[in-house]
């Protein structure tokens, strides 16, 4: 008898076969691209006057007015890059990787270019509004999105959802304030100019203390961390609008009269045209955003102590294993994370004036939804807060145009955009394995 | 080092896992921990490596008695571990698993990752295990998987050696080259406890064996003891290891698959323009060790994920865009690999497992109301013809031991006319006396005229089983074979060699 029946096939080239998963893909890159196209040539063919005023160059002033600019070429060349990208999505050689994320924000930038012409266009005269620079307002907002960013990241990689960031941001805010009112009023020693530094310290106790609650309840006993996020959340707005309530009107200034931190020019960067002013121009708390990033990176993934945070997140028992203790580990993480959602906080009294009551209006929800969109990685999460920042101060120069663009939509477009491009197109996303799994001990 | 254990006994509430366990391991030895499943060989040696805390009793190294807080006390104390479910974090690399714990640093706790990588290089030429540093965890075979573990366990001057069953995974090759490595480890004087419930293994590499069942030691022996000896030591009676069956009259083919390849979600094709027929009455076994598209496969014959090409038929019939339901609606019985996923509802009982895939039909339901009297009536018949060990039809079926749970589920398929059963490793994680039970009840279906398509990395299951052998590599099948085929030269096709003396018939 025989014993090889039939050898249909030994290692040789695999089958011709398309996935199924790239031809999906390449539907729905011809459906988006085909939909910003036709978008951008009704933009550019509902433009009468093609005449737009910019005034990117700083604030206004006498010396300094909006000028005359043609955006016919803008809406042209945004219609051209879609083409070129849907050309190349039709026979399927849209790019991947990096390259094919440099064309989609090709793509994109044309389409803000495209809308920006439309929503300006057609001037009534010299009082209609003139396009601003960007690059200030989406500074201001994004650095609290950044370092909420940050405290999501530090939180996750250790296996620890943070839902809580929005319950951080608020008390950060309230006790920055708390502080740096108190050090104004009531310490004569400290200079003026560090007053608002001693607030960020408020800040940043603040955001330590949710973490410890979110640390004590979700590590220590085992309560499902997405409930108890949310908890801190409803936890922090009433406790801090409860303090608010407490403070008699006339002793306002003795606690919730924040002094601001100043701007810091960085000599030499600031005085680069367009972009020196908006970003080298501002304040410490900006500064310590640009460094926080890098920072938040380097401990992650350059120390043995970021090495430990991850492998607990991933796979806490291989960490277990090897003598780590899981739990004191996370605890470290959702600590340091602490701080810089502490500060995050503190940036909307300390960079704008007085606590009100539900200021942050839900941007830690925002730095949660950065944190995916980041792919829990430090400097992806930062550029993805900078994009939600960009959005949220889109909507806010829009708000002049309001005939033209309905604000309130405006307000909700960018979400709708980002569940978009993360559902169809970052992919699958992978968060850390053991992201909000209590890891307990047998005995 | 000598490690000697006394009277060591784990009690979870009522239950004794472990009782009053005696073992002495002497240096340079390789001494085998035999059991069958569930005879609590992993909790001793979780006691061992300080994962759990022992009731009673007490552990000696060199003749100093010691106790083990954790894991990093244990490894500390020189014992190192290679656990059945790997401890490799998959998304690090090679160097940064085996750094983890102990990290190789400059000043100020940055990471010094090319020490870390020398040190892995070391290891691997001393001991010659060919492993890369640089390469991803998630990326590399579980043959190489088990070498990082065994680095890491090395790198942390492990000087006695656990390995927790660690053949399971590998192919027959593997097999061999890690019996290799356990002997340059003993040359070297490291001593190893190797736990297994593989008789052929122990009797390999032995120097001692300890036979442990249900917690208690029943004896230890040389290796020359033989295969059945050893066998009723670790079941308690005597087993017969070969299924009776007669030739079998392979009719028609019933079920065939074409050209079926899939692509899974990261964008590897897993299988490959797969081809094969089950023919009536005959079982048509898939073997291969895990990993090499099986699973794939089997799901996409049931509907569970549609295949990226390729059709399945069923009597002619094209039923390649099936779901699950209208499959198992058509004849298809199956038995899924992982039966805690997707074989029962733990939480539910077994009454109503046993009704899982029938509750729809009339005969349990009417209308949106169950027939609850016929659904006890059927549990009671099943659990009597299976013999299913319960308390009662009541009971969760996570309450049952492995062997019963895996009974439940292969009640139930077989309680529908079936044109077709897919069984994929029938009897994992099952006990010697249920394996018996359910082979029979596999030849007995193929008897009764179905096509039979059994999917194992055992070959011991594929030979007591099969009439035909497909082998399966890197999500081929790369050769179809009789059984008569030596063990030898099917471990080869398993690792991907091409089939020797290719007489191709049919």
């Amino acid at each position: 008898m025989t014993d090889v029946l039939e050898t249909p096939a030994t290692a040789g080239p695999e089958p011709e076969v398309r996935d199924r998963a790239d031809v999906r893909r390449q539907i729905k890159l011809v459906v988006v691209l085909a939909l910003v196209l036709l978008a951008e040539v009704w933009f550019k063919l509902a433009i009468d006057d093609p005449t737009v005023y910019q005034l990117f160059k700083g604030p206004r002033t006498k010396e300094n007015q909006p000028v005359e600019f043609d955006g016919t070429l803008v809406s042209w060349i945004a219609v051209a890059l879609t083409a070129i990208a849907l050309l190349l999505a039709i026979v399927n050689r849209f790019p991947r990787g990096v390259p094919g994320v440099l064309v989609a924000v090709a793509v994109g930038v044309g389409f803000y270019g495209a809308f920006l012409m439309w929503a300006y266009a057609d001037p009534t005269g010299t009082f209609s509004p003139a396009m601003t620079n960007p690059i200030p307002g989406t500074i201001r907002i994004a650095t609290a999105l950044v370092f909420g960013a940050l405290a999501g990241v530090l939180c996750e990689r250790a296996g620890v959802i943070n839902i809580a960031i929005e319950g951080q941001f608020i008390a950060g805010a309230f006790f920055g304030s708390v502080f740096s009112s108190f050090a104004v009023v009531s310490i004569a020693s400290i200079p003026l100019f560090w007053c608002p530094v001693f607030g960020l310290l408020g800040g940043v106790l603040a955001g330590v203390g949710v973490s410890a609650m979110l640390a004590f309840f979700a590590l220590r006993y085992h309560v499902d961390q997405v409930v108890v996020g949310v908890v801190l959340v409803a936890f922090g707005y009433g406790i801090t609008s409860f303090l608010l309530g407490q403070i008699p009107d006339d002793r306002e200034d003795q606690f919730n009269n924040p002094g601001l931190l100043e701007a810091v020019d960085i000599p030499g960067l600031v005085d680069i045209p367009y972009i020196g002013e908006a970003l080298f121009g501002q304040n410490l708390l900006v500064y310590i955003a640009y460094f926080s990033v890098p920072l938040v990176w380097f401990l992650l993934f350059q120390t043995r102590w970021g090495l430990r945070v991850r492998s607990v997140g991933e796979h806490p028992k291989a960490a277990d294993t090897v003598g780590i203790d899981v739990n004191r580990t996370k605890w470290q993480a959702v600590l340091l994370g602490g701080v810089f959602a502490g500060l995050g906080g503190a940036s909307f009294t300390l960079s704008t004036g007085a606590f009100d009551k539900e200021m942050t209006a839900g941007l830690g929800f925002i730095s949660l939804a950065a944190v995916i969109m980041g792919r829990w990685h430090p400097l992806y999460a930062g550029f993805a807060a900078l994009t939600f920042g960009f959005l949220r101060n889109l909507k806010d120069q829009l708000s002049i145009l309001d005939d033209k663009v309905p604000g309130d939509l405006l307000s909700a477009l960018p979400y709708l955009a980002t569940i978009i491009a993360v559902a169809g197109f970052v992919g699958r996303v992978r968060a850390p394995a053991a992201d909000g799994q209590h890891y307990v001990k047998s005995d | 080092m000598r490690l000697e254990i006394k009277g060591l006994t784990k009690k979870f509430g009522s239950f004794t896992a472990n009782d009053s366990i005696d073992l002495v391991v002497e240096p340079g030895e390789i001494h085998c921990l035999l059991g069958e499943n569930g005879a609590g060989k992993s909790t001793l040696m979780n006691m061992l490596y300080g994962l759990l805390t022992p009731t009673e009793g007490e552990i000696l190294l060199d003749g100093r008695a010691v106790t083990f807080d954790g894991p990093g006390d244990a490894l500390a104390a020189g014992i190192g571990m290679v656990h059945q479910h790997f401890m490799l974090v998959p998304v690090f690399t090679v160097a940064e698993n085996v750094m983890l714990g102990h990290e190789q640093t400059y000043a100020g706790g940055v990471l010094n990752r090319s020490a870390a990588r020398k040190q892995v290089r070391e290891l691997s030429d001393r001991y010659r295990l060919a492993v890369d540093p640089d390469a991803l965890v998630e990326d590399i075979p579980v043959g190489v998987q088990q070498r990082v573990e065994i680095i890491k366990a090395l790198a942390s001057q492990a000087q006695v050696l656990i390995l927790d069953e660690p053949t399971a995974v590998l192919t027959p090759q593997e097999i061999d080259e890690l019996m290799g490595i356990m002997r340059e480890l003993k040359a070297q004087g490291t001593s190893i406890i190797f736990i297994t419930h593989k008789l052929r293994e122990v009797k390999a590499i032995g120097d001692k064996i300890t036979v442990i069942r249900r917690g208690k030691v029943v004896g230890t022996t040389p290796p020359s003891t033989s295969e059945a000896e050893l066998a009723e030591m670790m079941v308690g009676r005597s087993v017969s290891l070969v299924v009776d069956k007669d030739e079998a009259t392979a009719g028609a083919p019933v079920f065939t698959a074409e050209g079926i390849t899939v692509i899974d979600p990261r964008g590897h094709m897993v299988v490959k323009d797969v081809s094969f027929e089950a023919r009536a009455g005959e079982v048509l076994g898939i073997c291969g060790v895990q990993g090499n598209g099986q699973t794939e496969l089997i799901k996409s014959l049931l509907g569970l994920i549609r295949p990226d090409a390729g059709r399945v038929e069923l009597d002619g019939k094209d039923i390649s865009r099936h779901g699950p339901k209208e499959s198992l609606a058509a004849g298809i019985g199956y038995i899924p690999e992982d039966r805690s996923h997707d074989g029962y509802v733990g939480a539910f009982s077994v009454r109503e497992n046993l009704v899982l895939d029938l509750y729809r039909t009339d005969e349990f339901s009417a209308g949106p109301a169950l027939k609850l009297d016929k659904i006890a009536a059927n549990a009671k018949a099943r659990i009597a013809e299976f013999d299913i060990r319960t308390e009662s039809p009541d009971a969760l079926v996570s309450s049952l031991s492995g062997g019963n749970q895996q009974k439940v589920v292969v009640a139930r398929e077989f309680s529908r006319p079936l044109k077709v059963l897919i069984a994929s490793q029938p009897t994992r994680g099952v006990d010697v006396g249920s394996i018996e039970f359910i082979h029979k009840r596999i030849i007995a279906e193929r008897d009764r005229g179905t096509a039979v398509v059994i999917v194992s990395t055992e070959l011991d299951e594929i030979y007591a089983l099969a009439d035909r052998i497909a082998v399966m590599y890197d999500g081929r099948i790369v050769a179809t074979v009789t059984p008569d085929i030596p063990r030898e030269q099917l471990g080869l096709l398993m690792a991907g060699a091409a089939p020797e003396g290719t007489e191709v018939a049919s």
